[in-house]
């Protein structure tokens, strides 16, 4: 946090501006309209959840997309950006997450490798031009060192000196931080405050809000490929990490007021709720980069947990060492008294516990087989679909007409591949196989992530129906809104730990705000 | 309005069988175009050496098919690659690359060559066959352990360490074959031969032994296990999306482990069957490459065993024919395999081709 104040906010425009840029993939619109202007002298932070469309963004800003609709003003004219190279030629450059030097190479043979491949590459000269780059900013690197010997906070240096080096006016850090150390991270801000002051614009990436106020000169928020809202450097200056934070919370989430309806509701379900169904005490999981510690909660009979947090901050790890696909290392799991963290995936199964995971086509179904397979996916081999290990197809097709039927799967036959549903229909093949049977306890993972507006509606309604019928749901969501509608407890979850447990009663978006950004901090 | 809507619900059922047989129009298409498109193109190459495609041909496929030796041999040369054939139907839907079979089926062979003659005189024959050809399968079996376990567990491609096995059961089959189970009574380099009728018995007085039977049927058993029955789809489901496989809580290393032992075991039985139905013996030096030969023709048949079946056929003849055309006419011995590498290019264009048409239309 060096200089933060000093921001040369010059009478000249923004470098970069996107005009309600819109960008469509199939089923999904990533970037709907999206408005920012990226300034020179100050580090622009782009936040946003998984899917928000920040991606998008950076592709479109690095050559690799092209907007469907709106323009990218480059000094205040627009420009079609049709390669990455134009990008760069443009002075955009972009830092990825991950490192994209040669890890067998030194420095110098990864900074020379795009030259004509006849003309033997200057070593010397390209040594020497970045060692003066790198001073410059403040930075010691040795040309002559493998790529693959550094860190990798060390390694984005490099591809920082090598953006500048090929002139870049813009410099955009892809979840810079994401993977970094937390000294490796703080250099990186510092590196950043000094690059502005140079008069750069940077665009910086990140899911973590305590280092969006440490190093931001202004906030954008993107939620669900819109402009959710933006923090200009006088406010963001003049305001208090708190207040900020609770207002970047706020943005990112989204408000409105609806979820006070339907609190009567919950209520009364909480009140039907009796001994505990699903009881998790002191878990700890195993993990490369969130390991999960100390996690203790339960669910009761028709009971809606909710579990809140910033994406990535264990919850994936939590629902996949609840299923079972992921070991446990200590603490202990009961459904219904009955101790499951050694059981298997198929076992706690019948016992009762249900994964529906948000990575629909990734895991939660084979794409190319019939959406009669992927309903029985979990079931393999079992009566009356196979007898003796030999496959029924009667049995198997009248299953799967009555789940169609009955959770209102729009195929054009049970013989479709599944990936070839919309995304609505997909998740509403997870639905019927998880909720069918003797269900116990459902978790689910983001279960309305990527949805329309009426699908979003349908999967709600089997949550409510599914704890109504007396199983203990763990609703695991980054949508806020989501939560607050149809949790009666919520829990929010911090970096692999439980950091707090609120009744979801009026002041509960006050709280959960609180200690989502109190723990991230 | 209304009558356009009664039309199209009188016009539903009809609707149904069309689409089914454009279906099967388009796998035909997508099938045998290619051998069409391979034939013509190595025609081409046949004009531009001087020769007559239409009469090479048309004599490849009557000494392949319709002269009174021809089909005969030619099943007698499909007999020993049928069955290996099995064993790629079974691994390659589940994810399981295995090309360690030209490593078992000399191994197994050359166990099975030595042991066949010295049960032979202590065992009744149809005991001798059946424990000849478990020793094959359990050979083949035990020499894809190390691959298995390097995959299933470690995630080591199991492309390079079967072939690197394929090496090694080569030379170990070799070295057995001089060293331990040398014919005494020979001057060439082999094991003891098998007594002509102590083997599988013959197909109607023809040289067509019925080990051939037995691949069929190991063929069409190992399409319907994956086609039709629980550990089948298990194990597509495994090569098909390996994270949806652990979703759904199937026991992928293990499953992985079985597909290899399973794979293995039929290259073995495909060295056994060839011993004691038509070799009888083992000459130092064999390496007959069956599964990296019967390996594209099953990519060909897209994993369908009725269609390896066809395409394995179809290449024996070309085999056959091929070997009295290059006496006769004067084309190339290895003009077979020309064909069978340009078949394999444009295949592979075909589907290339076939995916983008499909995600065309899919957007």
């Amino acid at each position: 946090m060096v200089g933060s104040s000093a921001s040369p906010v010059a009478a000249q425009g923004p470098v970069v501006s996107l005009r309600q840029v819109t960008k469509r993939f199939p089923g999904v619109v990533a970037n709907d309209h999206v408005t920012i202007d990226l300034w020179p002298g100050e580090v622009h932070v782009l936040l946003g959840e998984n899917g928000a469309g920040k991606s998008t963004l950076v592709g479109m800003l690095s050559g690799l997309q092209k907007p469907d609709e709106g323009e990218i003003l480059i000094d205040g004219s627009a420009i079609d950006i049709a390669s990455p190279r134009q990008a760069l030629d443009l002075g955009i450059g972009t830092v990825f997450q991950h490192s994209m030097l040669v890890p067998s190479l030194t420095l110098v043979d990864n900074f020379t490798l795009g030259g004509p491949w006849w003309r033997r590459p200057d070593r010397e000269g390209v040594a020497a031009r970045m060692r003066e780059q790198a001073s410059s900013i403040g930075i010691r690197i040795d040309p002559y060192a493998l790529a693959g010997s550094l860190s990798l906070g060390e390694q984005q240096q490099v591809e920082i000196v090598r953006a500048l080096m090929r002139g870049s006016r813009c410099l955009i850090l892809d979840e810079a931080t994401a993977m970094l150390t937390p000294r490796d991270a703080e250099q990186l801000g510092e590196l950043m405050r000094r690059l502005v002051a140079r008069g750069l614009a940077v665009v910086f990436i990140t899911h973590k809000l305590n280092e969006a106020l440490a190093y931001g000169d202004r906030i954008s928020v993107l939620r669900l490929g819109k402009n959710a809202g933006a923090m200009e450097p006088q406010v963001l200056k003049s305001a208090d990490t708190s207040a900020a934070m609770a207002e970047v919370v706020r943005m990112m989430f989204g408000t409105n007021a609806s979820g006070e309806a339907e609190a009567g509701g919950r209520e009364a379900r909480r009140a039907a709720g009796g001994k505990p169904v699903l009881a998790v005490d002191d878990l700890t999981v195993d993990d490369g980069s969130v390991p999960l510690s100390g996690i203790s909660f339960t669910v009761a009979a028709g009971e809606i947990l909710g579990l809140a947090g910033i994406d990535g901050n264990g919850q994936k790890q939590l629902a996949e060492a609840l299923a079972g696909q992921r070991p446990i290392r200590s603490g202990s799991l009961k459904l219904k008294g009955v101790s499951l963290e050694k059981a298997g995936v198929g076992e706690r199964r019948n016992h009762g516990l249900r994964y529906v995971t948000d990575d629909r086509l990734g895991e939660g179904t084979v794409g190319t087989f019939p959406v009669s397979t992927n309903l029985l996916l979990k079931q393999i081999g079992d009566r009356p679909f196979w007898k003796s290990g030999v496959e029924q197809p009667a049995a198997i097709a009248d299953n799967a007409r009555r789940y169609i039927g009955e959770f209102d799967v729009r195929t054009p036959s049970i013989e479709t591949p599944v990936a070839k549903l919309s995304g609505g229909n997909i998740q509403k093949v997870l639905l019927a196989r998880e909720l069918s049977g003797a269900a116990e306890a459902v978790i689910f993972a983001k279960p309305t992530y990527g949805l329309d507006v009426q699908n979003i509606r349908s999967s709600r309604r089997r949550i409510r129906e599914a704890a109504e019928a007396g199983r203990a749901v763990l609703l695991i969501s980054t949508d806020l809104e989501e939560i607050l509608e149809l949790a009666d407890r919520i829990a929010v979850m911090s970096q692999g730990r439980i950091v707090g447990t609120v009744d979801n009663d009026a002041d509960a978006r006050r709280k959960i705000g609180e200690l989502m950004s109190g723990m991230t901090v | 309005m209304s009558a356009a809507q009664t039309t199209r619900t009188a016009d539903k059922p009809t609707e149904a069988p069309p689409e089914h047989r454009r279906e099967w129009a388009h796998m035909a298409l997508i099938t045998i175009g290619p051998v069409v498109v391979a034939l013509v193109i190595g025609g081409l190459g046949l004009i531009a050496m001087g020769g007559n495609p239409l009469t090479s041909y048309s004599y490849v496929a009557g000494r392949g098919l319709v002269s009174p030796s021809g089909l005969p041999a030619t099943l007698t040369r499909v007999g020993p690659p049928v069955p290996i054939a099995a064993s790629p139907i079974g691994a390659l839907p589940a994810g399981v690359s295995d090309l360690g079979g030209d490593g078992a089926v000399p191994l197994g062979a050359v166990l099975v060559a030595a042991a066949g003659p010295a049960l032979v005189e202590i065992f009744p024959v149809w005991i001798v066959l059946i424990v000849g050809l478990l020793i094959g399968a359990v050979v083949g079996m035990l020499w894809s352990v190390v691959p298995a376990l390097l995959r299933a567990y470690q995630g080591v491609n199991e492309i390079i360490t079967t072939l690197m096995m394929t090496f090694l059961g080569v030379s170990l089959a070799n070295v057995l074959v001089k060293l331990a189970f040398l014919d005494p009574t020979t001057t060439v380099p082999q094991t003891r031969t098998l007594p002509v009728e102590d083997r599988l018995p013959r197909l109607f007085d023809t040289t067509v032994s019925s080990g051939l039977l037995i691949g069929l049927a190991v063929i069409i058993v190992v399409h319907l296990v994956m086609t039709r029955t629980a550990f089948g789809l298990k194990l597509r489901v495994v090569g098909a999306n390996s994270k949806a496989a652990i979703h759904a809580g199937l026991p992928v290393p293990l499953l992985t482990v079985m597909v290899f032992g399973i794979s293995a075991a039929l290259a073995g039985l495909a060295g056994a069957v060839d011993i004691l139905g038509t070799q009888g013996n083992v000459r130092a030096d064999w390496n007959p490459a069956y599964s990296l030969t019967v390996v594209p023709l099953v990519f060909l048949a897209r994993f369908n065993g009725f269609g390896t079946i066809a395409f394995v056929f179809l290449f024996s003849v070309l085999l056959i024919g091929g070997e009295s055309a290059a006496r006769k006419l004067g084309v190339p011995n290895y003009f077979s395999l020309v064909i069978v590498a340009i078949l394999l290019v444009v295949l592979g264009l075909t589907e290339y081709l076939d995916q983008r048409r499909q995600q065309k239309v899919r957007n």
